[in-house]
């Protein structure tokens, strides 16, 4: 277990270097030195070398990519020269809504898409199941943003139930409390994860169904309910664990539209006002930071399933 | 095919020996297009995306539109005879649109899924077969780029360097190859342990060969699945992009161009400039995933119905 556990690690420091080189690189193609964006076009040749030198943006590309990444380490993820504030800072402001929208949908996702999947497994080719994978499909073919602008027709505009906008405020707790502005933005992004999630959990409990220990389950005589309470369930969500780790990429990019579309403050539209001023350096940071929490995820859903299913003892 | 286990027909002793009484050889493939065929979703799937096909390509042959000039008055006018969906905010035929705009969505859907196909089947063909450091070396390079959010490279790679049709598959294409690599890899590690991969090489089958004629034939159900998933994909990331401003330029435009254009209107319901062109998206991108769910149940031996 230790040497599995030591050795899932080591990679996964070897795929973060991997993807701090890609990042620089990206960032060194697309935005070589900002010194003339921020000494003016007058500028003249020597000042903008002494800037460059100054800054770290001098030098190999090894020089260059040694800096970048002392830097990451110590915390700084570079300077957005636009908003004239470090990116880390910027960061800081706005984590904790876009986590609070990722976590409530995510949560909300799986509390719909475990039951619905094993539901569509059990019943299956029934009119419940062929109604609610025609849904599932329809969602996962639709582009995120088209959901929203339906759902913000309907229930906005048309019903005044619910907001259209997000909720402004920079206060966690506030954005928590005013869950008139953010049921739109989380149920709709739960939805299109629902639609994806249902069909995995769908196959899985297919898969466990099939194993001869529900038929012996059932041989014996115990209920339907409990054959899928503790015999089904507890085998068939284990892949999820997998699947939430492996779906944070997909999770940040569906954060990006949803913050767009409701005009949420977080880091998804940080992203976007970044991409219309071309902010390169807190466009490559976002980038680092999802990749990394991408591998750091993968990590921990690894851990978390050799915990979970004592058939996975890895030496 | 029977699901319980592999037991022997019982002699029948008065056909047995005529021994000319053998059916019809049936390959691997063509008992997956039976397979595939009996799967009425996966055949619906193939009629649309059939349909949406010649939609873009044939049909502005047919249906004769001006898609270039603007005639403000006919603004936003209500499907009509003479605009059969209606016109948008510069007075050109909706209908006539959707058949551009489709060009270029399938276009890029079909040339990304292309070049994924190609490069991860070759990456992981060649990373299959060497082994050792070079495969894991290959490897750690495909997890890298799998962590990375794809949607976040390529919008700024599209900000930089600005959208087309070519540009815009290369970069789809160079970022999901990863998948079908990984696929392939694991294929080609099941493949070369065969005994007629031993046969090859024993026959003097230098590496390129091996890959081309024996490795990748037999990985090649894994490929033509994942084209399909890869043309859905790249169909709604090009929405994407031309939702958030980023996508083809006028007067090149797709259909997630014209509906993200169509829902500036959705407070004046101008339907017709958003429903149209949602449904295109929405239809081949099932049609491509239904398709894909069934070649992967028809090609997989494993997932087979039995």
């Amino acid at each position: 277990m230790t040497g599995y556990l030591l050795r899932r690690c080591g990679t996964s420091i070897v795929v973060i270097i991997g993807i701090s080189i890609f990042t620089y690189l990206l960032l060194h193609a697309v935005y070589p030195s900002p010194a003339r964006a921020v000494l003016g076009s007058k500028t003249s040749l020597l000042a903008i070398a002494q800037w460059n030198r100054e800054h770290g943006f001098s030098g190999s590309v090894l020089d260059q990519y040694w800096h970048y990444t002392d830097g990451v380490l110590h915390g700084n993820l570079g300077y957005s020269f636009k908003l004239n504030q470090s990116v880390a800072a910027l960061f800081n402001e706005r984590w904790a809504r876009s986590a609070y929208l990722s976590g409530a949908s995510l949560l909300l996702s799986l509390i719909i898409a475990i039951p619905l999947g094993i539901y569509q497994a059990v019943r299956r080719n029934s009119v419940g199941d062929n109604v609610t994978t025609s849904l599932a499909f329809t969602a996962y073919a639709m582009p995120d943003f088209l959901l929203y602008l339906i759902a913000i027709q309907v229930f906005a505009l048309s019903l005044h139930a619910l907001g259209y906008e997000a909720s402004q405020s920079t206060n966690l707790l506030t954005v928590m409390g005013d869950w008139k502005d953010m049921t739109l933005p989380i149920v709709c992004l739960a939805l299109l994860i629902v639609a994806g999630y249902s069909r995995y959990m769908r196959s899985a409990a297919m898969d466990t169904l099939a194993q001869d220990y529900i038929k012996a389950a059932r041989a014996k005589g115990l209920p339907e309910r409990l054959v899928l309470y503790r015999h089904l369930v507890r085998n068939a969500i284990l892949p999820m664990i997998t699947l939430i780790g492996l779906s944070i990429p997909a999770l940040l990019a569906g954060n990006l539209i949803a913050e767009t579309v409701f005009n949420f403050q977080g880091l998804g539209l940080l992203f976007y006002n970044s991409l219309q001023n071309e902010d390169y350096p807190v466009l490559l940071a976002y980038t680092l930071v999802g990749a990394v929490l991408t591998v750091v995820g993968n990590l921990i859903a690894d851990i978390a399933l050799t915990i979970a299913d004592p058939r996975i003892r890895l030496a | 095919m029977s699901g319980t286990a592999p037991s022997l027909p019982p002699l029948d002793i008065t056909r047995a020996p005529a021994g000319g009484d053998v059916g019809p050889v049936q390959s691997g493939w063509r008992l997956g297009l039976r397979e595939f065929a009996r799967n009425r979703l996966a055949v619906i799937g193939l009629g649309i995306l059939a349909f949406f096909v010649l939609f873009s390509f044939v049909g502005p042959l047919i249906y004769h539109q001006n898609l270039v000039s603007s005639d403000l008055v006919l603004a936003n006018s209500a499907p009509s005879g003479a605009h059969l969906l209606g016109t948008d905010d510069q007075g050109i035929d909706v209908l006539g649109e959707l058949m551009k705009g489709g060009q270029a969505s399938l276009e890029i859907g079909f040339l990304s899924a292309i070049i994924a196909i190609v490069v991860g089947a070759l990456y992981g063909a060649v990373s299959g077969l060497a082994g050792g450091i070079v495969d894991s070396v290959l490897m750690r390079v495909v997890d890298v780029l799998l962590s990375i959010p794809f949607l976040f490279v390529v919008l700024i790679v599209a900000v930089r360097y600005g959208a087309s049709v070519l540009s815009l598959s290369l970069i789809l294409g160079v970022f999901t190859w990863l998948v079908p690599a990984r696929l392939v890899r694991g294929e080609v590690l099941s493949l070369k342990t065969r005994d007629f991969v031993s046969a090859a090489r024993t026959a003097g089958a230098g590496r390129w060969r091996l890959i081309n004629r024996h490795l990748l034939p037999n990985a090649f159900s894994v490929i033509i699945v994942n084209v399909t998933f890869n043309i859905a994909d790249a169909i709604l990331a090009v929405a994407y992009l031309g939702f958030l401003g980023f996508g083809l330029h006028f007067p090149n435009y797709d259909w997630g161009d014209l509906l993200s254009n169509g829902t500036e209107y959705l407070l004046d319901g101008y339907w017709w400039l958003i429903y149209p062109a949602g449904i295109c998206i929405v239809a081949t991108v099932m049609a491509c995933n239904l398709i894909g769910d069934a070649l992967r149940d028809a090609l997989d031996v494993r997932v087979r119905r039995r």
